[in-house]
């Protein structure tokens, strides 16, 4: 009798322990604005849609390609992509996944109605989509194209029986929020929080958890409190004011990856006489930009203690960089230094450009837009001061900045760049010339432009080999950099929080994704 | 009073116009909602798209005309960042809000009413001094940090409650509501507090000061003088004067905590108006913005009109005149 009531005691804890280890409750601090994978392309829409939908490359924590729902991909010819698919996937609702399902994705993609930010320019480059067999698809681009692997990694694929004619409303409501992905759909709480279950189905590595609750937190500290306060199981973009001390907090463990997204400030490379906000000591405007002159602009890079930055500012969650891409990612320039910091140096390589007793600038940036922005200004305005470019800072918010920043009205001014990993990211759209017709240079905010760059760049472009076009980048990276087109600060480091016994795969891209959290013991 | 009220809606429509203009004048003065929405890595020939898809390409005078004409039909255009009618977002949003905004109301009538009572009938107590001194910090204290503070004692420390977010719903009216379930009472609670403290210490102030004045009056002495109990010259004859101002106060209060609970509606993640609205400026999500402030002003106009009326029920000696 005793032992019986010992068995069912047993049998009803370790009943608990399962029930209890079978839900997880993740919260996020940026809210995801649609479910319609092709609505908008922003991270946190990503992130979710990850869990609901499957692309045909899919990507590891370190950014890198993976087969999703395409077993392998080849250039069959220079200007033909053959993707071979994976067979018997099928869509939440039963249907079958076929190659027909990524002609009509594809399709879909430049006609969702109001899409403040599309995926078109992912198929752009395709001219012609042939459907070989129902697992085998063809995409056809004018000129050899070989991001196009890379670029399928952003495209989630919706089925055509399901997804004909769907409004973005349908996606939003729940209704159609059908996928191949890891997770189904239970609930859609606009802006507050996504219910999902697993899905048993999936193809790749099968979830831990079999109900999610995806809730979004804006509020730094109330999200750190959810998680102390045991509400939540898993918190992403912990706060650098937290991170101390939740390290000496044995309730929750932080898991960190150096990151995607580099912090630098961007130049006034466009104008040659006198830049709106450089001025001579006495507040007269300077006849010429000093900022054309490399070595002003080495100066200025010198002059910024970066390890300081990240130790002070930062509270160490970031990595001093003197380039685009971290240690381990591809286009990573191995050995290029972070430069090291010189105030001597920099009053020198000033007095030599012919500014013995420097200029006034003013350094603009956000101050919402990425953690710490307006302190790291305020940080590099007092080295700059030091180094005798008596430096002005103003931080104001991202809604102002942003539009003020893309008409060319600053000097100087911070910035951040979430990277794909590939070279030709950073460089097609930060450093190449502004060209509307080649769509180059579209966030080149200080209108850097090297002609010899945008060559080398056109050739790199159209290099199917991978080794030597991770070369060509290299070496076009190195030119840029060395030129000073834009000053590296760091790269942030991406950081989770979890509660004793749960544990967060991290990722460089900064998704936060249910399927990426296990248990822990 | 016909007159009085055509006049009154020809004036509301007069506001609702003049705050529309001014909300596109504002939107158009901070930024441009496509640099915020748009993808990092878009070319120049996707932000051109994206520009025509939200209608930004036309002149500002052109995009207001686009917009006056469409909601003459009913439609106050949808969101850039939902892609849903803007009004179908808030009202979506609207039920969590005013189940918080009532609940805030109930706890201060509940805990300000007694106390402001007890400060009026014996302001020389140490008791009172202590309510006193207590509201002064219901007022100067900022609310988010109240409201991270109750957090972090109630939730964080002692567990007693759910830091964050709306708990469990139940269906009423067609609407979801969290203070049918035990659970979303649970979370209700410490932001409504936190939402109520102001106006706990507005309670007491305004009790506290009615009492005090309405004592002194000569039917209570005669109340008193007749031999009738404290309690029911308190309860009858106090009450019911002092009744009307603290009325009037709360009703205006009323509007304001649904139309601006923002601070508390982010700290504690509570999916309300506040944090759609709150959201919807940071990103210059216009149509939202837009849509949100008109009902707002809508819903003052008729806040004030319904108060309006109800002093005529009130006091026979108010009238509604037509001539200002």
């Amino acid at each position: 009798m005793l032992w019986k009531a010992a068995a069912i005691g047993l049998a009803l804890a370790a009943g608990i322990g399962a029930a209890h280890a079978q839900n997880l409750t993740m919260a996020v601090g940026a809210p995801v604005t649609s479910l319609d994978p092709h609505y908008h392309q922003l991270s946190p829409n990503n992130a979710a849609a990850s869990m609901i939908y499957s692309r045909l490359v899919e990507t590891d924590n370190l950014a890198r390609m993976q087969p999703g729902l395409a077993l392998s991909w080849t250039a069959v010819e220079p200007t033909v992509w053959e993707f071979k698919l994976r067979p018997g996937i099928r869509f939440h609702n039963g249907r079958e996944f076929t190659a027909d399902d990524v002609a009509f994705t594809l399709a879909r993609i430049p006609n969702v109605p109001n899409s403040p930010a599309s995926f078109t320019t992912f198929v752009r480059p395709i001219t012609r989509v042939e459907v070989v067999d129902p697992l085998t698809i063809r995409l056809h681009t004018a000129t050899p194209y070989p991001l196009l692997p890379m670029d399928m990694t952003n495209i989630f694929i919706l089925d055509r029986e399901t997804h004909e004619g769907a409004t973005t409303e349908r996606f939003n409501s729940g209704e159609l929020a059908v996928g191949t992905g890891p997770f189904r759909m239970v609930r859609h709480a606009n802006g507050d929080r996504i219910e999902l279950e697993r899905n048993d189905q999936y193809f790749g590595e099968r979830p831990a958890f079999a109900r999610v609750a995806y809730r979004m937190i804006t509020n730094d500290s109330a999200r750190t409190a959810a998680l102390l306060a045991g509400d939540v199981d898993v918190i992403d973009q912990v706060p650098t004011a937290d991170i101390a001390r939740l390290r000496r907090d044995n309730r929750v463990s932080l898991q960190e990856i150096t990151g995607l997204r580099m912090i630098y400030l961007s130049l006034d490379h466009m104008r040659e006489d006198g830049s709106p906000f450089i001025t001579d000591n006495d507040g007269r405007p300077l006849p010429r930009n000093p900022l054309k002159d490399l070595r002003v602009r080495r100066a200025l890079s010198m002059a910024i203690d970066r390890p300081a930055i990240v130790e002070r500012v930062m509270e160490g969650s970031a990595t001093a960089t003197g380039q685009f891409l971290a240690q381990g990612i591809h286009s990573h320039i191995p050995g290029y230094p972070v430069p090291r910091f010189d105030t001597e140096g920099a009053r020198r390589l000033l007095a030599e450009a012919g500014y013995p007793n420097g200029f006034r600038i003013t350094l603009h940036g956000p101050n919402d837009r990425y953690p710490n922005d307006a302190r790291i200004i305020q940080a590099i305005g007092q080295m700059w001061t030091r180094a005798g470019v008596r430096t002005a800072v103003e931080a104001q918010t991202w809604a102002t900045f942003v539009g003020r920043a893309g008409r060319q009205e600053f000097s100087a001014f911070l910035l951040g760049w979430g990277m794909n990993p590939d070279g030709s990211h950073p460089l097609r759209n930060l450093i190449a010339c502004f060209n509307r017709d080649t769509g180059l240079g579209a966030s080149n905010r200080g209108r850097y432009c090297n002609p010899q760059l945008d060559a080398g760049l056109a050739a790199s472009s159209q290099n199917l080999d991978p080794a030597s076009r991770e070369q060509q980048l290299i070496a076009l990276e190195r030119m840029a950099l060395d030129d000073v087109a834009v000053i590296p600060l760091h790269i942030q480091t991406n950081v989770w929080a979890a509660r004793r016994g749960f544990t967060v795969t991290p990722r460089a891209d900064e998704l936060t994704r249910a399927q990426d959290v296990r248990p822990a013991n | 009073m016909a007159l009085y009220l055509l006049r009154r809606l020809m004036q509301s429509g007069f506001v609702l116009v003049a705050m529309s203009l001014l909300v596109f004048l504002g939107v158009y003065a901070v930024g441009d909602p496509v640099e915020i929405l748009i993808s990092p890595d878009a070319d120049q020939e996707e932000r051109e798209r994206a520009v025509r898809a939200l209608g930004l390409d036309l002149p500002l005078w052109q995009q207001y005309a686009v917009f006056v004409g469409r909601a003459l039909q009913g439609d106050l255009g949808r969101s850039f960042v939902f892609n849903e009618p803007a009004i179908q977002l808030i009202l979506q949003r609207m039920p969590a809000t005013l189940e918080l905004a009532f609940g805030s109301m109930f706890i201060s009538i509940l805990i300000g009413l007694p106390l402001g009572l007890y400060a009026g009938l014996k302001p020389e107590g140490r008791l009172s001094k202590t309510i006193m001194a207590g509201s002064i910090l219901g007022f100067s204290l900022p609310s988010f940090w109240v409201g991270l503070m109750l957090i972090m004692l109630f939730a964080v420390q002692l567990g007693w409650l759910p830091s964050t977010g709306r708990g469990e719903t139940a269906l009423l009216f067609g609407t979801r509501w969290s203070f049918l379930t035990a659970d979303g009472l649970a979370h209700i609670l410490l932001p409504a507090i936190n939402l109520s403290l102001f106006k706990i210490s507005l309670v007491i102030r305004l009790t506290r000061a009615g009492v005090r004045e309405t004592m002194l009056m000569d039917y209570v002495k005669f109340a008193r003088a007749k031999g009738l109990t404290p309690f029911r010259i308190t309860f009858v004859h106090v009450f019911k004067n002092i009744m009307i101002p603290v009325v009037t106060v709360l009703g205006l209060e009323l509007g304001g905590t649904i139309a601006f609970s923002v601070v508390t509606e982010s700290v504690f993640a509570w999916p309300g108006m506040g944090k759609l609205i709150i959201d919807s400026i940071n990103v210059l999500d216009r149509p939202v913005i837009v849509a949100y402030l008109m009902m707002i002003v809508l819903m003052f106009i008729i806040i004030n009109l319904v108060v309006d009326i109800v002093y005529t029920l009130l006091d026979p000696r108010v009238r509604l005149e037509g001539k200002a």
